[in-house]
């Protein structure tokens, strides 16, 4: 298996390498590629948007059916994660580890013990013995608030520097899972539930499609964000700049929520008691 | 030698970029660990990005975000030669978070094979699998 | 676009590849994947492709990597091959 595999995939290679001969040479500014398209967008994009990045302005208007796809797609693969993973039942035989708060001396109870999940004195800790680290803890407290704010930064001025719904989001989701990583599974849950990721999730992709069927309500195309000039009080290609601004929201909540959806699940093997 | 010098030196990132998709497509079909395959996956898919994006470089352009621009409105001519082209940045951009969504579904169905069979690797599932339609066949056969 | 420190990226990011998918130790592989992934983030910053290096920073090196940590964590640290 393995020699043939590498007889196979050195033919393979040689004959994808005798295709690449043909190529245009790296950065060829008179490539197929960028001489096609491209063009329009790069200097249609200011004018038909105001958004200074083009990026931002092909993936969300240009191109909003396959971005509003894109979100579904990621939807559904949160929704896949759940349906495969998330069980209910309590795991046979396993034990509880919890620590008392005041002495920081550690229990461990068997199964069909007492548990003091109710106390003030307890804290349930996973059974994967982690001390308690205040160095970490302390520093994550101070960190995970500027995270934050610079992923909803970043969402905001997606339209003039590098950044967007799926990069604020994914921060946004980051600095739920460092939370998660440096407290515990528990009290991240006990913050942001299950039910509100799901909630989040197709929160998102509702107001992506929401905006397009706003646009059709306003006898416009779908997600033809000019028609929405009426709502916002401004000309059609300011609107279309704030349509973006609309969408991406919709894309970095529902990316968030997936984030840590699939954190969730695969963390703690769909029991959401103990995570990494 | 000089067909080296003017054909394979300027494509010479080409031929990585098929050397890394190869490789993911090694470690897809020859590794036998399931994380092992997962991290081929991955690997394969960046390959591919990687090689969209080297479509959209120019030499002598900048980034594509439009500078010194005034209040829209202002129509001045904005040159395609002086910016990278937008399209195939767009096209993997949505191609990279669509990577992280299959990563995640397919690391819960490793997770999941680990608590059926208690094992990652292939053969040994093959293995238990082979085992349990054999015992099955015997039982069927006996009761006939 | 430097293309020496380009090419010099590449053939780092082509070894950290076969180190993912060489080493025997799933949490070493998955460490090696998330530097994989920050320098194809170097790369894509080099060509100019700035808001795909940030997706790769983020996703690629972030959560692909706490993903793939966490699903060593709930199944097994070794690997035959």
């Amino acid at each position: 298996m393995k020699r043939g595999g590498l007889v196979l995939f050195s033919i393979m290679g040689l004959l994808l390498a005798w295709g690449v001969l043909e190529f245009p040479g790296l950065g060829d500014p008179s490539s197929p590629a960028s001489s096609h398209l491209s063009p329009y967008y790069i200097q249609h994009s200011l004018t038909d948007t105001a958004v200074p990045n083009m990026v931002t302005a092909v993936l969300a208007d240009y191109r909003g059916y396959d971005t509003m796809f894109e979100t579904i797609v990621i939807f559904t693969a949160a929704i896949v994660c759940i349906f495969l993973l998330r069980t209910f039942k309590p795991p046979a035989s396993r034990y509880r580890m919890y620590r008392h708060m005041a002495t920081g001396i550690t229990l461990r109870i068997e199964k069909g013990g007492k548990t003091p999940d109710d106390s003030e004195h307890f804290e349930r800790i996973d059974s994967v013995w982690v001390p308690h680290d205040l160095v970490i803890r302390t520093t994550c407290r101070m960190v995970i608030p500027f995270i934050q704010v610079f992923a909803l930064y970043v969402i905001a001025h997606g339209h003039h520097s590098p950044g967007g719904g799926f990069q604020g989001g994914v921060i946004l989701g980051a600095s739920v899972v460092l939370f998660a990583v440096c407290f515990d599974l528990r009290r991240t849950i006990r913050y942001l539930g299950e039910k509100m990721c799901a909630l989040l999730c197709a929160l998102g992709v509702l107001i992506y499609a929401g905006t397009g069927i706003l646009c059709m309500g306003l006898q416009s195309n779908f997600l033809d964000y000019s028609a929405l000039a009426g709502l916002f009080g401004t000309d059609p290609v300011m609107a279309r700049s704030h349509g973006i601004l609309i969408v991406e929201i919709g894309v970095g909540m529902a990316v968030m929520a997936v984030m840590v959806m699939l954190y969730y699940n695969l963390a703690s093997a769909g029991r959401h008691d103990e995570g990494l | 030698m000089e067909i080296f010098q003017i054909w394979v030196l300027p494509r010479l990132n080409y031929l990585i970029y098929i050397f890394l998709m190869l490789l993911g497509l090694y470690g897809m079909l020859v590794k036998r660990n399931y994380m092992k395959k997962v991290i081929g996956l991955n690997i394969l898919q960046t390959a591919i990005i990687l090689f969209f994006i080297s479509t959209a470089a120019k030499i002598g352009a900048t980034i594509p975000i439009i500078a010194n621009h005034e209040h829209h409105g202002s129509h001045a001519a904005v040159n395609a030669v002086q910016y990278i082209n937008p399209l195939p940045h767009v096209l993997m951009l949505t191609a990279i978070v669509v990577a992280v969504a299959t990563l995640g579904v397919a690391l819960a169905m490793v997770i999941r094979i680990y608590q059926l069979f208690s094992t990652i690797e292939e053969d040994q599932v093959l293995l238990q699998l082979r085992r349990e339609t054999l015992v099955a066949d015997a039982k069927e056969s006996f009761h006939d | 676009m430097i293309w020496s420190i380009e090419l010099i990226i590449l053939f780092l990011v082509a070894l950290f590849g076969m180190g993912a998918l060489a080493v025997k130790d799933l949490l070493g592989a998955a460490i090696l994947f998330g530097a994989y992934s920050f320098l194809l983030c170097l790369l894509w910053a080099i060509m100019g492709a700035v808001d795909v290096a940030f997706t790769e920073a983020s996703v690629g090196a972030g959560i692909s990597t706490v993903l793939i940590v966490s699903a060593v964590l709930r199944t097994t640290r070794r690997s035959e091959d």
